[in-house]
């Protein structure tokens, strides 16, 4: 899989999502009858983005640091405790469960097991056609039966499948079906939770092209969470750096990889290896030192501080905002 | 571009066949020979109930004083009872009453129980722990003392033996099935689900109900059983199906008291039928079992 930069869409300016100081704090309870909270989990701590209108931001960070959080708090899986959430204009957490059915059409996710993420009890072809029944799109079976033979063929699988069940199909195919369903209610914006790291490599470079495929065809806008970051540089516009539930660096895709300015995103990127030995040999690593801290207790000031090359003493009292140090490159370091 | 284009997929035409019925059941005999003797005589007294007027050499319910206490014969295989109503007669149409409280009770006990359950499970929170703090005071109760308290309420006859056999499984059902509920909805095609906007009610029925259908097809097959030695309990103390209604507790209540020595055969058959329905519903629920759970299922 060759790392190139995506091709300079038709990415416009207005935001088609606005994420504003989201926070999902998961409370750890006590009791059996009475239950209080003794304890947060902060899984995701103030963390603010936008998305553009037919950009993928590409949303990175080691295990647990709240990138899947972040994604389900968009999709209204998980209620998020505070922030907002404005989707075209549309506050969701404002919303409850009946006034988000509408808006759900134009969000869809695609989930990184494609074994669990279908039901093995219905056929190919109604966990497909199920979405376009229950929002009356195409109440007629016939014409829905056709739309979903449509759908397969435009995710590269043969239309005769509707009538097998996730059991009968490979791993890159059980995939291509969910990205099936996700576009069965013609959303604007998809979530890509972790999409491609479940599938080995020659069915992920096949699964990213047909992503790619389908944002030109349907002006889809995407928001792709995953740790590989190869996949990231080719399919996305911008990347986000998450760790430890709050946002470290955001900027353009090729400006992040080649010049980081976070020193967390510099030692991400530093832990990519070079399939040349020679080069992999000679270059420079930058190890952290430590592990990542409870997210439950997290440090004082900037999270990173106690794992930090550059941390000074401001860095253990005061937590650092999101600044703009270049045009369009912000990174949450008082440091850089 | 092209890569995504291949047609994937199309070479597995007819991945599945499946061989034809005679060699799977010899294949499932063979496998599990307790099992399959277990589905034979619950066939065995399907058929037996289906049949009984065709089946049966007598009218079950006509009193005949001039052969009372007739040994087991030739004329009557089973002998006859205190009121020399042919007891094989009676045997037969008993397998229709305990049939019939065994199947509709174990179905709308786990079934209810299911759909609790599953929605406990899934909607969790202060509905999960109010529903089974409730199912808590129900299962305090052995099954008989509380089928013995809704009889009490509701008085006597088939139909309040049925509802007083249904309430007590509820629990013991939706308890079960609550478990397997609360994995389901962890995994992500209930997400799936959700993101699609779909309603509470399909989510539960369609998409977490058929995905917890193994430990609700061994609840069903082990209540039959239960059910049946429930309601031959509630007959026996007098409180079930009422007589002349032939049914097997009824039948043992009348002959064991009074005559064991005299004449056995009127305790021991019913006793026998009893012991044999609920002894082949346990074996063919363990085969459910096993057949279902993919532990212990050989390769």
């Amino acid at each position: 899989m060759s790392v190139a930069a995506p091709a300079e869409a038709q990415v416009s300016a207005a935001p088609l999502l606005q994420v504003r100081n989201l926070k999902k704090h998961f409370p750890i309870t006590e009791g059996i009858l009475i239950q209080k909270a003794v304890a947060h989990v902060k899984a995701v701590d103030g963390v603010s983005f936008d998305i553009r209108r037919g950009e993928t931001l590409g949303l990175v960070g080691e295990s647990g640091c709240g990138k899947t959080t972040t994604g389900r708090c968009i999709l209204q899986l998980d209620r998020p405790t505070e922030g907002e959430i404005v989707f075209d204009g549309i506050n969701l957490n404002d919303l409850d469960s009946r006034a988000l059915s509408p808006l759900r059409q134009r969000i869809q996710v695609i989930f990184q097991d494609p074994y669990s993420s279908l039901n093995p009890r219905m056929k190919i072809g109604d966990i497909i056609a199920e979405p376009i029944y229950v929002h009356g799109l195409e109440p007629d079976a016939q014409k829905r039966m056709d739309r979903v033979r449509e759908l397969l063929a435009v995710c590269g699988l043969n239309p005769k499948m509707a009538d097998r069940y996730p059991h009968e199909m490979s791993g890159g195919q059980r995939q291509r079906v969910g990205i099936a369903r996700a576009l069965s209610l013609n959303p604007d914006f998809i979530i890509c939770d972790e999409a491609v790291s479940a599938l080995d490599v020659s069915i992920q470079a096949q699964v990213i092209n047909l992503l790619e495929e389908l944002r030109e065809k349907f002006d889809l806008t995407y928001l792709f969470i995953a740790h590989d970051l190869s996949v990231v540089r080719h399919l996305c516009h911008r990347v986000a750096v998450m760790y430890l539930g709050r946002m470290v660096e955001l900027a353009d895709c090729d400006e992040l990889f080649d010049n980081p300015q976070h020193p967390y995103t510099q030692a991400l990127l530093s832990a990519i290896p070079v399939p040349d030995p020679d080069i992999e040999r000679a270059r420079e690593h930058r190890v952290l030192k430590g592990e990542v801290p409870s997210p439950i207790n997290p440090p004082s000031g900037c999270v990173f501080n106690p794992r930090c090359p550059l941390a000074v003493e401001g860095c253990r009292s005061d937590i650092p905002e999101l600044r703009e140090v270049k045009p369009g490159h912000w990174v949450a370091c008082t440091e850089v | 571009m092209t890569v995504s284009q291949i047609e994937v997929g199309a070479e597995v035409e007819d991945l599945v066949q499946r061989a034809p019925w005679p060699v799977l059941l010899m294949d499932m005999i063979r496998r599990k020979p307790l099992g399959a003797a277990g589905a034979f005589i619950v066939v065995f007294f399907i058929l037996i109930a289906a049949f009984a007027n065709v089946i049966a050499p007598y009218d079950p319910t006509a009193n005949a004083f001039d052969r009372m206490h007739m040994a087991p014969g030739a004329e009557h295989w089973f002998g006859t009872d205190q009121f020399g109503r042919d007891l094989m007669s009676r045997l037969i149409y008993g397998a229709r009453t305990a049939l019939f409280v065994g199947f509709v009770a174990a179905f709308v006990g786990s079934t209810l129980g299911l759909v609790l359950g599953v929605a406990s499970a899934y909607f969790g929170g202060l509905f999960d722990l109010v529903l089974q703090r409730i199912m808590d005071v129900f299962m305090a109760f052995p099954l008989i003392i509380m089928a013995l308290a809704v009889v009490a309420i509701l008085g006597s006859g088939i139909q309040n033996v049925i509802i007083a056999i249904t309430i007590p499984f509820i629990p013991h059902c939706a308890r079960v099935v609550r478990s397997s509920a609360l994995s389901v909805r962890e995994i992500p095609y209930i997400d799936a689900a959700r993101a699609c906007g779909f309603g509470h009610s399909r989510i539960i029925l369609r998409h977490m109900v058929p995905n917890v259908m193994a430990p609700y097809l061994i609840m069903l097959t082990a209540f039959v059983g239960q059910a049946i030695l429930l309601e031959a309990s509630l007959s026996y103390l007098g409180l079930g199906v009422q007589e002349p209604t032939p049914a097997w507790g009824l039948m043992l209540q009348g002959g064991a008291e009074e005559y064991a020595e005299s004449a056995p055969w009127i305790a021991i058959f019913p006793g026998l039928a009893i012991t044999l329905a609920v002894f082949a519903f346990n074996l063919f629920g363990d085969a459910v079992r096993d057949a279902l759970d993919p532990k212990l299922r050989s390769q």
